[in-house]
């Protein structure tokens, strides 16, 4: 009995690993077809001149410069705004609020239907909300702004999570040394549920940087070099539309752009992979 | 040690907020007045609308405020409707549309300034080499359904259409005499790209797009031919001549007579000074 | 979890300041659904008093320029596309993190993570390229057209996939390692362990993991619009080409004027509500159980 209960066990477990292992080769196969089409495309015609010139031609011909700036401000006004709101809301939701609580209950479910909004609904409400009634125009500001109302559910949701995996311990010790709530989130709680913020980061910033439909109405088409926040200026993912879908022959920088975001979406990621871990093991030791 | 924690945070913030005041206070100081002489051109011109148009229209600004280096000229998209509504209520300077003008659009003023063609297109390897007017809208209303009864191989034909309230969609039903009701598609598409990107993806597609777009695009390798219409081949050449039947005037409008800024502006999108960058944009100039 | 009542902790002055910080963002947040919602409602109410409710479920066709709103068929897409997609992504996505965590010598753990990751960022415009270069040929020589509902759930899995991977790699790596331990020291094969004690303690992110992740399938506009031919027709089989909801507003929008632009927003407060139907289905299917 005991061997029978063995086999099928091993059997098991054997199939468990091959699904397992076919998902994973399945994962890496699409993506690395993907990647690869726009590696083959777009190799050829990356250099300095495409990242700094401006664009000429509609975009057929010089590079990409103030592209880069426009996305570069866009995302700094997006992270800039969401995340002290998304944390702020987070440790709210995480720390201060019950489970049975309604204010937190109803904060929660909000920000999952927030999650599910269009992203040209958000384009069209950043254009009526940012634009218009506030005023700001179609400006990097607006742009920003709406992103950031984009983002906001995806960050609130991980950094809450990664508050919830902080043992309870951490904060009774805390209680039992007489340090303040502020002390306990900046010193304890903060650092250690940085890999839950981070998560949150990353995928925040991958869905502001891919977002086209809610930059189009409220950042604006303008290529030119930005000299305000109040300026219209095109993300890259928008150069990237254009040029696929409205201008005839821009197919090549169309891939070459999409390279250059990919590099430097990876060099976000690093970067910010590398920041948690520096302050992690700066601040906590994890048993 | 809390409050270095607390102070470099809210230094960090007040960074930014200082930064958005500056930004908030720059922008009176440049979005002024659309100011007076010729000469002394200055000022902003916010121009939304159709998107076939806004490539051209940011070339002939970027050439405009090469000329004139005070002056900034935007150019957002959105479509024809959002370039008729903008100009109507003043949140944009002038309006860019890509058809001609609407009974009920008679209230603003209408500057043509280029015309484009529109054909249908095939895959390059579809033995078809050209359809008659019949036969076309018998394949759009899906009487004819399969390309051995026009002379082709024995294929099901995937009718491509655009999207409701495009204007290549009205001029195109329009010539043909046939209400989008009666369109029987597989596909439906919205900006021309995508129709020739369909269309080169599947060897017995037909679709109809842009003559500019599809004629660069034919030129430049992509697997898709232009069909004649009416016997009379298409080429941004015939829509120049007049003889091509298919055709659609691309404009800008205001609300009212244009002055200033506005006024320089459209008058050099009129002249023959842009005509290099409406070619390079694969339009036709119009002989003034 | 530590109880919000003020008797439990020393009460310092900066932390009523902390508190109360903290709910303004909480309430700046909450606030924004209520904007975007009352936005909608906004531009929707000329079509709602002119047509009524019924007609958007019960006219002959979509066909606006005749008067006709009927958005079922485009709400049958929607739906298929976004369940057709979870299904999809949901159990590869799960399981990558699985592999990430579990299986995966850490040589290949590390850029398997760093390769999800990247996918996260890639704009919808390009997926959408790809899948209309790629993708639709390849399915259209299989059985024409070509755009269609399987195109559309290939493109949505593959660009929701990222969204699951890692909330589900990030709540698999808090699963206390004292759980772990205890399985190890009781004998539990891999499996055995992540059915039995990692997937229920990790439970609450996985949840979440797959409520964002429909969220996202149902929002997705550019790369839909792309691949799924648009045709506004209630999909019979996996080849049909069909449109969705987001879709329609995208297409239209740009030249839509008056009813049929109010008629767009009503699809749009349609895509909120069906949102919101799925958010309280499952609430009300853990029983609150999820965050115990």
């Amino acid at each position: 009995m005991g061997k029978a209960r063995g086999r099928h066990r091993g059997g098991r477990e054997g199939l468990a690993t091959t699904f397992v292992w076919s998902a994973a080769v399945l994962v890496t196969a699409t993506f690395c077809w993907l990647l690869g089409d726009i590696l083959w495309h777009g190799l050829s015609h990356l250099s300095w001149t495409f990242l700094t010139a401006p664009p000429r031609n509609a975009g057929r011909e010089g590079g990409i410069g103030p592209i880069l700036v426009s996305t570069a401000l866009i995302l700094g006004v997006c992270l800039g705004v969401a995340v002290p709101l998304g944390v702020g809301t987070a440790v709210l939701l995480a720390e201060f609020t019950t489970d049975a609580s309604l204010f937190g209950r109803l904060t929660r479910r909000s920000l999952d239907v927030l999650s599910g909004v269009p992203s040209i609904v958000f384009g069209l409400f950043g254009n009526v909300f940012f634009c218009k009634t506030l005023g700001l125009g179609f400006s990097i500001l607006s742009g920003g702004l709406t992103l950031a109302c984009m983002v906001l559910p995806i960050l609130i949701r991980s950094t809450e999570e990664g508050f919830r995996a902080v043992p309870a311990g951490y904060r009774l010790s805390a209680a039992a040394l007489g340090l303040s709530r502020t002390t306990t989130l900046f010193h304890l709680l903060l650092p250690a549920a940085v890999p839950g913020l981070l998560v949150g980061l990353v995928l925040g910033v991958g869905r502001a940087i891919a977002e086209t439909a809610a930059l189009i109405f409220t950042s604006g088409y303008v290529d030119r070099m930005p000299e305000s926040l109040l300026d219209s200026g095109r993300s890259l993912s928008i150069h990237i539309f254009d040029l696929s879908m409205n201008v005839s022959g821009g197919d090549t920088n169309a891939y070459a752009s999409a390279l250059v975001l990919v590099v430097v979406l990876l060099a976000i990621n690093r970067t910010a992979s590398w920041l948690a871990e520096h302050w992690l093991h700066r601040r906590i030791v994890t048993v | 040690m809390n409050q270095c924690h607390a102070l470099f945070m809210l230094k960090k913030y007040a960074a930014l907020v200082a930064l958005s005041m500056a930004a908030l206070i720059s922008v009176p100081a440049s979005a002024g007045a659309q100011a007076g002489t010729v000469d002394q051109l200055t000022g902003r011109l916010v121009i939304t609308g159709a998107s076939t148009l806004a490539p051209l229209i940011a070339e002939i600004g970027k050439r405009f405020e090469s000329l004139y280096p005070t002056v900034r000229i935007d150019v957002q998209s959105g479509g024809s409707s959002r370039g008729v509504a903008d100009a109507r209520q003043g949140l944009a300077d002038i309006g860019m549309v890509s058809r001609a003008m609407k009974e009920d659009e008679r209230d603003l003023s209408a500057f043509p300034v280029a015309r484009d063609g529109v054909c249908p297109i095939l895959h390059q390897e579809n033995p078809v080499q050209a359809l008659t007017d019949e036969q076309i809208v018998a394949i759009y209303t899906g009487k004819i359904s399969n390309w051995k009864l026009v002379g082709g191989t024995d294929a099901p034909i995937t009718v491509v259409n655009k999207a409701d309230g495009r204007s290549t969609l009205e001029v195109f039903l329009q010539y043909f005499k046939l209400k989008n009701v009666d369109v029987k598609a597989q596909v439906v598409i919205g900006d021309n790209e995508q129709g020739v990107k369909t269309v080169a993806g599947n060897r017995n597609a037909i679709g109809y797009v842009s003559i500019g777009t599809a004629e660069y695009d034919a030129a430049h390798g992509i697997p898709i031919k232009l069909l004649p219409i009416g016997g009379v081949a298409a080429s941004t050449e015939s829509v120049r001549n007049g003889v091509f039947p298919l055709s659609r005037p691309l404009h800008l409008v205001t609300r009212t007579a244009p002055s200033g800024l506005t006024n320089a502006f459209i008058e050099y999108a009129q002249s023959k000074a842009v005509h290099d960058l409406i070619n390079q944009q694969y339009f036709v100039p119009l002989a003034h | 979890m530590t109880s919000s009542t003020n008797n439990t902790l020393s009460r310092w002055p900066t932390d009523r300041l902390l508190l109360w910080l903290l709910r303004g963002a909480a309430a700046i947040a909450g606030a924004i659904v209520l904007l975007i919602v009352a936005f909608l409602v906004m531009e929707a109410l000329p079509v709602l008093r002119h047509v009524g409710v019924a007609r958007f479920f019960t006219d002959p066709s979509w066909h606006p320029a005749e008067g006709f709103y009927n958005l079922t068929p485009m709400l049958w897409g929607t739906m298929f596309a976004m369940v057709g997609s979870v299904l999809i992504a949901t159990p590869l996505g799960i399981l990558s993190a699985v592999f990430c965590h579990y299986y995966a010598p850490p040589a290949i753990a590390r850029p398997y993570r760093r390769l999800i990751e990247l996918l996260a960022g890639i704009p919808s415009v390009v997926y959408g390229f790809w899948g209309l270069v790629v993708l639709v040929p390849l399915i259209g020589a299989i059985h024409p057209p070509g755009p269609s509902l399987l195109a559309g759930i290939v493109i949505l899995s593959i660009m929701i996939l990222p969204t699951i991977a890692l909330m589900a790699d990030a709540s698999l790596a808090n699963v206390p390692p004292q759980y772990l331990r205890g399985a190890a020291a009781l004998g539990l094969p891999r499996w055995a362990t992540l059915r039995g004690i990692v997937f229920p303690a990790a439970k609450s992110g996985l949840f979440t993991g797959v409520i964002l992740e429909t969220g996202r399938a149902v929002g997705e506009t550019m790369a839909i619009l792309m691949v799924c031919g648009n045709v506004v027709q209630t999909p019979h089989s996996l080849f049909d080409p069909m449109r969705t909801l987001t879709a329609n507003i995208a297409l239209e929008m740009a030249y839509a004027l008056g009813d049929h632009r109010a008629a767009l927003f009503v699809s749009g407060l349609v895509l909120v509500g069906m949102i919101a139907a799925l958010v309280a289905a499952a609430d009300w299917i853990s029983h609150g159980r999820i965050y115990g």
